[in-house]
């Protein structure tokens, strides 16, 4: 049984009993998914997946938070999967509650199952008999495991399932209303701030408290090894606390960062653990009569979520209850209980909707946090909000690349050999997956954890550093190598793509540079080399929607970039017009995008544009900025994102297959648009940038070395 | 420690407090008005804009006696779901936003410029906003839904 579940839906083999997910009350459909909204828009695709199967109106539909111990346990909302877990299970889950209801109907009702039809809940059978879902569900328990063994509609009789619905969560933001857990401090919460250095890795050696001891309001402050904190009657005296405390504290740091300049070369030097993550030969190896050799470097990038990270925490006795915008309620609860050392049933972790992370960024850190501030004020629930700056400088980064691609070509200058190399920190250091707690005040406190150095996920789960190394083309043979650091001098776990969009944008920059040199348009050298329709599709799509390849204009430059992500997920493709002057501006963004079937075509439309948009950012701006001791880029003066004026316009084609199982879009974008500016900027001067970010000073280095 | 008024969403307003703290201190934890949010604290992302008289300003680094006898305009102060403003319609309309956490102080901030000019360009929009932060990378939805309400103010 358990294995035709794992066929059928992994979340539900895992999270079997059909209560779990679905049940009824009052007039509404209450769903539960395992997975959380991150401003993703999952909470109305999931909503329209289980109104389309039980066939009811999706007002009905009430969907709940995940939290621990109710909630299926789906894991991490991360890696673009929520639509192909969580949607897929709702939809399993849906036709066979629906199934066990119209056969209960057809015994109530003394007619066959098949002549009964259901209208927004409504079960109706010939002769004006009818019952509903509410009318039954008092008789029948859902307490049961799911079997799979209703096919859920097809696609030709989905209602909702495909049309632009309307986000559920969008009136509530437009009209200001408490949604984040930013805005909510029940009444009697206390409030905490946590004191953390400027320095890197930094121990407190010495803190006075008495300057904070005098703070009006002051509740608590909590000293434990190298973490100290306050807790305080208002936000304004835990902010004034906070800083009276940093008066009294004297740190020291032995941290040695690398040197900010020469961050690839050092990449390449440090300990690693190497793997083989793909070897082909070809069947009749060509002779290599040139080899081409590159290397791609992209430095840290910072999550850099709009809003600083917040949680709550309260105890009673050993009884702790959390409310977190963590990504996942289950695997917090599981580092949580490793720290406090109590079994995990003794915590009850609540999701309440963040701001947008894009990847494991402060929101599970400042839980911890908050426990540990809360502890010391039992039965009083404590919030705990980081400021900007801890936000930029203790939050986890997407992991710094150095990746080098070997190209041999045979005498026609054909690709014969590929052998592509990856130096990289691990792409992943979430909670709740190993035997340590990676969470930062894990590894302050006096009887400290050791500090979590980030890993790789396997390349079966998409890969880290290694994500979408391996070649989509038909190259003869390829070796292809990652290297993950061992030691971890700044703290790195998942961002958007994980290692997709570095090893995206060395495949796609050098697959380019070989078409210019062999004098073939970028987008027919890519055809040549793929037989995969989908593949063929969005590029074609996205060539033909941006008219390639535009009359060439002065200063203007057009490149290509294409990718499948995770090599299982969505197909993306992407065309970029830049315009290089006085700086390096990207006017124009076409993209071609293949989800499957689309659950809500706008909404795999704005994932695309906001991912463009943000890969945007990250090619044309991003790099953590770091000295010998400290991160140094802690505001948004040192660490500028792509602001309204220098946004490009995007446009993008979704190729809808209903028929196909759907597949997330959140990182689909990411990789072929910073290939594809990349190679546009190569286009508009003939000069090829191959470290991120492609700034103007580095543009202009580039130029007086070409 | 004199008090200090100012005209809150139409509402004559008096609060006691130390007249150096935050606007956004006062409007979240003082007066239960969560919309406009906390980014930075250093005036420097915008999500906490408000509109002071109609000019759109961030809230975070705005001193309360800053605002002494002036007026207020929070996100709560715009419209509500029966009577909306223009640009909720309009947002709604464009589903302009991801996560929607720098949302308010985005529309604050496009309130304020279509109080002086009804009928921007798409380039006069860019302009208003380039002291928002979005980092979802909304910007365009948010673009067409100011340039919407424009529109509808105008036939209005």
């Amino acid at each position: 049984m358990e294995h035709e579940l794992q066929k059928v839906s992994v979340s539900l083999a895992v999270n079997p009993k059909l209560s779990s997910w679905i049940n009824f009350a009052e007039g509404k459909v209450i769903v539960s998914p395992g997975k959380v909204e991150i401003g993703q828009g999952i909470v109305t695709a999931l909503a329209q997946i289980a109104a389309d199967e039980l066939d009811v109106d999706i007002s009905r539909i009430e969907m709940v938070r995940a939290a621990t111990p109710a909630s299926p346990n789906e894991g991490v909302t991360s890696g673009s999967l929520s639509v192909q877990h969580s949607g897929r299970a709702i939809r399993f889950a849906c036709a066979e509650i629906r199934q066990i209801f119209l056969n209960a109907a057809a015994e109530r009702l003394g007619v066959a199952p098949d002549v009964l039809t259901i209208t927004d809940g409504n079960i109706a059978g010939p002769g004006n008999v009818s019952t509903s879902y509410w009318e039954l569900a008092g008789d029948i328990s859902l307490d049961r495991d799911a079997t799979a063994g209703a096919q859920p509609k097809s696609s030709a009789q989905r209602t909702l399932a495909g049309h632009s619905l309307q986000r559920l969560d969008i009136p509530d933001k437009v009209f200001g209303r408490p949604r984040f857990i930013q805005d909510s401090a029940p009444p009697g919460t206390l409030h905490g701030r946590v004191l953390r250095a400027e320095l890197a890795l930094a121990r407190l050696i010495e803190l006075n408290e008495e300057r904070a001891r005098k703070v009006e309001g002051l509740v608590a402050i909590v000293h434990d090894g190298n973490f100290a904190g306050v807790v305080c009657e208002t936000e304004a005296a835990a902010e004034a606390a906070v800083t009276a405390l940093r008066k009294g504290a004297k740190w020291s740091s032995s941290a040695a960062l690398p040197d900010e300049d020469g961050l690839a070369e050092w990449l390449k030097q440090q300990p690693a653990v190497s793997t083989v993550i793909a070897s082909k030969n070809a069947t009749a190896p060509a002779a290599v009569a040139r080899t081409i050799k590159r290397q791609y470097h992209r430095p840290y990038i910072a999550h850099g979520s709009i809003a600083p990270s917040c949680a709550m925490a309260q105890w009673d006795g050993d009884i702790v209850r959390v409310w977190t915008h963590s990504q996942g309620v289950y695997n917090l609860r599981s580092d949580l209980a490793l720290v406090f050392k109590l079994p995990r049933e003794n915590i009850t972790v609540e999701h309440m909707e963040g701001a947008g992370c894009y990847g494991h960024n402060g929101a599970d850190d400042v839980a911890l946090d908050a426990a540990l501030l809360a502890k010391a004020t039992p039965g009083r629930t404590v919030r705990v909000q980081w400021s900007r700056a801890d936000e930029m400088s203790h939050a986890p980064f997407g992991a710094a690349m150095a990746i080098e691609i070997e190209a041999g070509l045979d005498s026609d200058g054909e690709i014969a050999s590929w052998r592509h190399t990856i130096w990289s920190n691990g792409h992943t250091a979430r909670p709740g997956r190993a035997e340590q707690p990676t969470l930062l005040a894990a590894s302050e406190l006096a009887a400290p954890f050791p500090r979590a150095i980030s890993l790789d996920p396997p390349p079966a789960s998409g890969g880290g550093s290694d994500r979408n190394s391996v070649p989509l083309y038909d190259f003869p043979a390829w070796n292809i190598e990652a290297h993950r650091l061992t030691v971890m001098p700044v703290r790195t776990s998942a961002l958007r793509t994980l290692g997709a969009q570095g090893n995206t944008f060395a495949i796609e920059s050098l697959l380019d540079e070989i078409a210019v040199d062999r004098g073939e348009d970028p987008v027919a050298f890519r055809l040549r080399h793929l037989t995969d329709p989908r593949s063929r599709d969005v590029i074609q799509a996205a060539a033909r929607r941006a008219n390639w390849k535009p009359v060439k204009q002065d200063g203007v430059g057009y490149g290509i970039g294409f990718s499948r992500y995770k090599t299982t997920g969505a197909y993306c493709a992407a065309v970029a017009e830049v315009e290089v002057g006085e700086g390096i501006r990207v006017r124009k963004l076409t993209l071609a995008v293949d989800v499957g079937e689309a659950v809500n075509p706008d909404g795999v439309i704005n994932q695309i544009e906001g991912g463009a948009i943000q890969a945007t950012s990250w090619v044309l701006k991003e790099r953590v900025r770091f000295d010998r001791t400290r991160i140094t880029s802690s505001s948004w003066t040192e660490y500028p994102i792509l602001r309204f004026s220098e946004v490009p316009e995007v446009e993008v084609e979704v190729i809808s297959r209903p028929e196909i199982d759907p597949v997330g879009a959140g990182e689909a974008a990411h990789g072929p648009v910073t290939a594809a500016i990349a190679n546009a900027v190569f286009d508009a001067l003939g000069v090829r940038l191959r470290s991120l970010p492609i700034t103007r000073d580095r543009l202009i280095a580039a130029m007086e070395l070409s | 420690m004199p008090n200090i008024r100012f005209r809150l969403n139409g509402a004559e307003t008096e609060i006691d407090a130390d007249p150096d703290t935050p606007l956004l201190t006062v409007l979240r934890s003082q007066l239960g008005l969560t919309g406009s949010h906390f980014g930075c604290g250093a005036g420097e992302c915008g999500a906490c804009m408000v509109l002071v008289d109609d000019h759109a300003l961030t809230s975070c680094d705005a001193p309360l006696w800053s605002v002494a006898n002036k007026a207020v305009t929070t996100i709560e102060g715009l419209g509500s779901e029966q009577h909306p403003h223009a640009l909720q319609r309009a947002f709604i309309a464009e589903q302009a936003l991801q996560c929607g956490y720098c949302l308010s102080g985005i529309m604050m901030s496009a309130a304020a410029l279509l109080k002086r000019n009804t009928n921007p360009t798409t380039a006069e929009v860019k302009a208003a906003l380039d002291r928002n932060l979005c980092r979802c990378g909304s910007h365009n939805r948010m673009v067409r839904a100011v340039l919407r309400a424009a529109a509808e103010m105008r036939t209005s």
